[in-house]
């Protein structure tokens, strides 16, 4: 087959695939447009993680103060939310709060944009809001919808992060020796100075572990964006792996979904063993100087 | 149609028995708890599968990695490196297609590529890997003088494995198996949603939960309807494990006996 027009290519010898030898087609081949949007993937999901992880220890925080707080309702509320997220099993809450959350911001818009609409929103099996109510709005380009798809799927892995972040801090606060907080209301602090000053500088130390360990769970989690539509890396790897005839593409191939699954289950493991390494320093960094058990016996001495 | 006829029709829809159409219309709660609870059949078959093989498998894993041979160490720490490194979604799409490509050269591994076999042997060394770490650390923390005290008896080998290393190592370890065992549970709503595709409609729970998401747009019925049949079984996992903790910890004083502590996990 020979086309008339040639392809934009990285490479200058690639306008021609099928005459070339292997390595040289190897290298056209994950060079071509589609691979380069796998590639890109790999930007989606390290993104996700560098904004689901502060947001979620912002959760996590916003928790652990409410469960601590003196009011009633809102200790009530701190500790609904981290027990009832937690208890859940976690995919179904994915799966679950997606569609929640969708509905749940339309049906706000629904009743600030729209409200002369008298039709009830749930008819039967259907759930309908106006036209302007539409989240993202039906007019609106292809990447709006793709990056609403994302921001929906960060807010729901920060709100379940977020919930066993919060209970590692509030374990984490209940840990600084009482006397800490006890010699700062001595000193004269207010509550809120002992809290911004004392406590939460000290619980770091004891949160460390527990939040270290989540970080390497949030990684493993990241191939749920599959399941919440979001083009990931999963996606791609099954777009580009089925097998091609050469009807439709330069670069017939039969079946490789294996080998790019092997990829990213190399790009997970070295992950993972990276973060390993970083944060056993960080550990080692915060707890030098300290005399606790988790030091080694020359900083301890 | 009455929710008897319903539970005849549906209960064992996830084994192919029963009626072959899923409700289309008018679903009403009595078709949601039947065909979830029908596809928590698979959940705990797997559970079960995985489970039972894993405990074993994970001993010897447990004690590979504990060995002071390298030739047996070595491995142990990168198969569990392997399994608790990465995620079991991509586990189990990497398992899916190379069974998928094994069976087209040996057509008798064909089994593999559908779930009951192939899904169960992921999560099965899975399970094996996480809870080997498990033991790996109950291993280290046997009391230096229960050890001591077989070598004084004269007890060696098989003998003082079988009777102190064994019963402590279980013991030490068994609270972070039962929550193994829970979250192994759980991540067996998995399967039908990575690689292994459900053939002709039997699914898991959560297949079932999603096939009426998707149709009646509503999530707030058959997902609250999974989660309270994974708090049952999950009681039921907590009942089970507990009887085991109090036979383990039978000879032990009350003060000294280790309590599970149930600490829930988002995803492996």
């Amino acid at each position: 087959m020979t086309r008339t027009t040639p392809r934009p290519t990285i490479f200058s010898y690639c306008t021609e695939p099928d005459t070339l030898a292997r390595l040289e087609w190897l290298s056209c081949f994950l060079t071509t447009g589609k691979h380069l949007s796998f590639y890109a993937s790999f930007g989606t999901v390290l993104m996700l993680l560098a904004i689901t992880a502060p947001v979620a220890l912002v959760f996590g925080f916003g928790g652990a103060t409410a469960a601590r707080a003196s009011l009633w309702p809102v200790r009530m509320l701190g500790k609904i939310y981290i027990s009832v997220v937690r208890g859940v099993p976690d995919i179904a809450f994915f799966m679950f709060f997606v569609i929640a959350l969708d509905q749940g911001f339309e049906w706000l818009r629904h009743q600030v944009k729209c409200p002369e609409w008298t039709d009830p929103i749930r008819q039967g099996n259907d759930f309908i809001v106006c036209a302007a109510a539409k989240l993202p709005l039906n007019t609106d380009p292809q990447w709006m919808h793709e990056v609403y798809g994302f921001l929906i799927a960060v807010l729901t892995f920060a709100i379940v992060f977020g919930a066993f972040a919060a209970n590692i801090i509030y374990g984490a606060m209940n840990a600084v020796p009482r006397g800490q907080l006890e010699t700062a209301e001595a000193y004269g602090f207010s509550p809120r100075q002992t809290f911004w000053r004392i406590l939460v500088p000290q619980m770091w130390r004891y949160a460390l572990p527990g939040l270290s360990n989540l970080w390497m769970i949030l990684i493993k989690s990241t191939p749920l964006l599959f399941l919440l539509g979001v083009e990931d890396i999963v996606f791609w790897a099954r777009e580009l792996g089925a097998s091609k005839t050469a009807r439709f593409t330069d670069y017939p191939h039969g079946d490789w979904r294996m080998w790019y699954f092997l990829a990213l289950l190399v790009f997970y493991l070295a992950f993972t063993k990276l973060s390993e390494v970083v944060l056993e320093r960080v550990m080692r960094r915060l707890n030098s100087g300290q005399a606790v058990a988790a030091t080694s016996g020359k900083a301890a001495a | 149609m009455s929710c008897l006829q319903t539970i005849q029709d549906y209960g064992l829809r996830a084994l192919g028995m029963g009626e072959r159409l899923l409700p289309r219309t008018d679903f009403t709660l009595c078709d949601q708890f039947t065909l979830i609870g029908s596809g928590m059949l698979w959940n705990i078959y797997f559970a079960i599968i995985a489970v039972s093989c894993g405990f074993v498998f994970s001993t010897l894993l447990a004690l590979a990695k504990a060995s002071h041979h390298a030739a047996y160490r070595k491995p142990a720490e990168w198969f569990i490196f392997v399994f608790r490194g990465s995620p079991l979604f991509i586990q189990f799409f990497f398992a899916y297609f190379l069974f998928l490509s094994l069976k087209s050269n040996v057509p008798a591994l064909g089994m593999f590529t559908s779930a009951w076999a192939g899904a169960a042997v992921v999560l099965f060394l899975n399970t094996s890997a996480y809870s080997a770490e498990i033991f790996y650390g109950a291993l280290r923390t046997i009391p230096k003088g229960d050890i001591e005290a077989a070598d004084a008896y004269g007890l060696t080998g098989w003998a003082r494995f079988r009777r102190i290393i064994w019963p402590t190592m279980l013991r030490l370890g068994w609270p972070g198996y039962t929550n193994e065992a829970i979250f192994l549970f759980h991540a067996t709503t998995l399967v039908f949603f990575s690689g292994f595709p459900s053939y002709q409609q039997r699914g898991d729970a959560l297949y079932y939960a999603n096939y009426f998401a998707i149709k009646t747009y509503n999530p707030f019925i058959p997902y609250p309807i999974l989660a309270g049949y994974f708090i049952l079984f999950t009681l039921l996992i907590i009942a089970v494990f507990g009887l085991v903790n109090r036979r383990l910890n039978r000879h032990l004083p009350a003060s000294a006996r280790r309590k599970i502590r149930i600490k829930p996990q988002v995803i492996r």
